[in-house]
């Protein structure tokens, strides 16, 4: 199982949960797996064509999986993903 | 066993290695480390380039900090030689391998023509004021002027702005420029704390130059009382070392990182949503800027500001505080910066996370084309 981070403004759509543990041998069944258990965030992750939305970053062990190949990285069990959508709050 | 001065004279001559001016300036320039051990009033009259300043009376107390190698070559100097002749036997002492005594001293470095500069001189106020910077070899006296000439520009004077500011002015930074255009409100003070309760509906750039100069009478306060746009943006920034993002929208924040990157200022960033924070410094083609990170805002409703998702007051605190670090850093050009790093903080959790951020080659803003076009102007 890889322990993926819900940040906390996806947190409402996630039952409250902070982390959440899916199985997948890629970023991209992971993430399914994710959305699976919590269909609310489908849309916040995914866009329509299922490709991710540009504002969440998605972190593979703390690597930016725009550049490890996206939704096609490969994870191994213990891993860890974290999803970061840019915050705006300053003041 | 007594002995006389003549006699002690003698033997540190015979058991220390003396060179001349020119051998020094040899070694310095192959990287030895060249200590001044001269009194205070004697290293501010003039010293040599590059020197350190450590008086023989501090001698034992402070040369493992400032040359942990013991095995590192070292030139001590004083006025003629005599007092470093008898430091050399100190540090032989205390086991340095390769220690040397300039003939002669500065005197004879100076008569013989050789380059020599006069250190920046604080007051005695401001030595007093910044004393515990000045015992720190990262900042020292150097380090404390460079501060006091230096320019940081805060966007926002409001959550993450506030505890940026008060530590930047109590740390000497020389000038603080603050763009905002709002007055204080009473829902800003639970995390506003550079603004007062009597202040309420006064302009924040006037509250906070007042909280400023009550602070520290050194720092030159410049407000800005405008709201950040296309429009203004250069002329805002320029001119400033260091930029503090500390804005509550994308807008702005996608502004400044634009003109920033095109002015090379380096930014350092700040967000805050309840309990977390996000931190990281954007240095203009010398790593990822904010557009590498998020390439496009997300909708409204997944990024809500302060005023509608609410804050815990203390985050963006702790969240600006590290920020004025991390501009002193810049400022100083000490440490690693978080250049290259996204710093998390989840202060529910008591955590910080650290993912690893990259320029992007496409990058509107700083990416391949745009580098080429700024190589090739």
């Amino acid at each position: 199982m890889t322990a993926v981070r819900i940040p906390p403004v996806l947190r409402a759509q996630a039952g409250g949960a902070k982390a959440l543990s899916a199985s997948g041998g890629t970023v991209g069944e992971v993430l399914a797996a994710v959305v699976e258990q919590h269909p609310g965030l489908r849309d916040q992750i995914f866009t329509a064509d299922g490709s991710l939305h540009r504002f969440v970053n998605v972190y593979l062990n703390g690597r930016d999986v725009r550049y490890e190949g996206e939704l096609a990285a490969p994870v191994a069990e213990h891993d860890t993903v974290i999803l970061l959508p840019a915050m705006a709050g300053g003041t | 066993m007594i002995k006389t001065y003549d006699e002690l004279l003698r033997e540190a001559r015979a058991s220390v290695s003396e060179v001349s001016a020119a051998e020094a300036a040899a070694l310095a320039v192959q990287g030895a480390r060249v200590v001044d051990v001269r009194e205070s009033p004697e290293w501010e009259e003039g010293h040599l380039p590059g020197a350190l300043h450590i008086s023989k009376s501090y001698l034992e107390q402070r040369i493992e900090a400032a040359v942990p190698d013991r095995d590192a070559p070292v030139v001590l100097y004083c006025a003629g030689g005599i007092r470093s002749l008898f430091a050399a036997q100190t540090l032989s002492e205390m086991g340095y391998t390769d220690v040397v005594s300039m003939i002669g001293g500065f005197q004879a470095w100076k008569s013989e023509g050789r380059p020599w500069r006069t250190p920046v001189v604080l007051s005695q106020q401001q030595k007093q004021r910044y004393s515990r910077h000045l015992l720190i070899p990262e900042v020292g006296i150097e380090g404390q002027a460079r501060l006091l000439d230096s320019k940081v520009l805060l966007i926002g004077a409001g959550g993450l702005g506030s505890p940026a500011m008060l530590y930047l002015a109590a740390a000497g930074v020389g000038t603080l420029g603050i763009v905002d255009f709002d007055t204080v409100d009473l829902s800003n003070l639970q995390r506003q704390i550079v603004h007062t309760t009597e202040r309420v509906g006064r302009r924040k750039t006037e509250s906070a130059a007042e909280t400023i100069r009550a602070l520290n009478p050194d720092v030159t306060v410049v407000p800005h009382e405008e709201m950040l746009t296309d429009e203004n943006v250069e002329r805002l920034i320029a001119g400033y070392d260091v930029i503090l993002d500390g804005t509550d929208t994308f807008e702005t924040r996608y502004t400044l990182n634009d003109a920033a990157v095109r002015a090379g200022i380096p930014v350092v960033h700040a967000s805050v949503f309840r309990f977390e924070g996000q931190l990281s410094v954007f240095r203009p083609f010398d790593g990822p800027c904010y557009r590498c990170l998020y390439p496009t805002p997300p909708p409204p409703e997944l990024a809500p500001g302060c005023s509608v998702a609410g804050v815990l007051g203390v985050v963006p605190g702790v969240m600006g505080m590290l920020q004025a670090t991390e501009a002193i850093k810049l400022l100083l050009g000490i440490g690693d910066s978080l250049a290259g790093r996204l710093l998390i903080y989840d202060a529910l959790d008591g955590t910080f996370q650290e993912v690893q951020l990259r320029r992007d080659p496409d990058c509107p803003a700083c990416g391949q084309a745009v580098l080429a076009a700024r190589v090739s102007a």
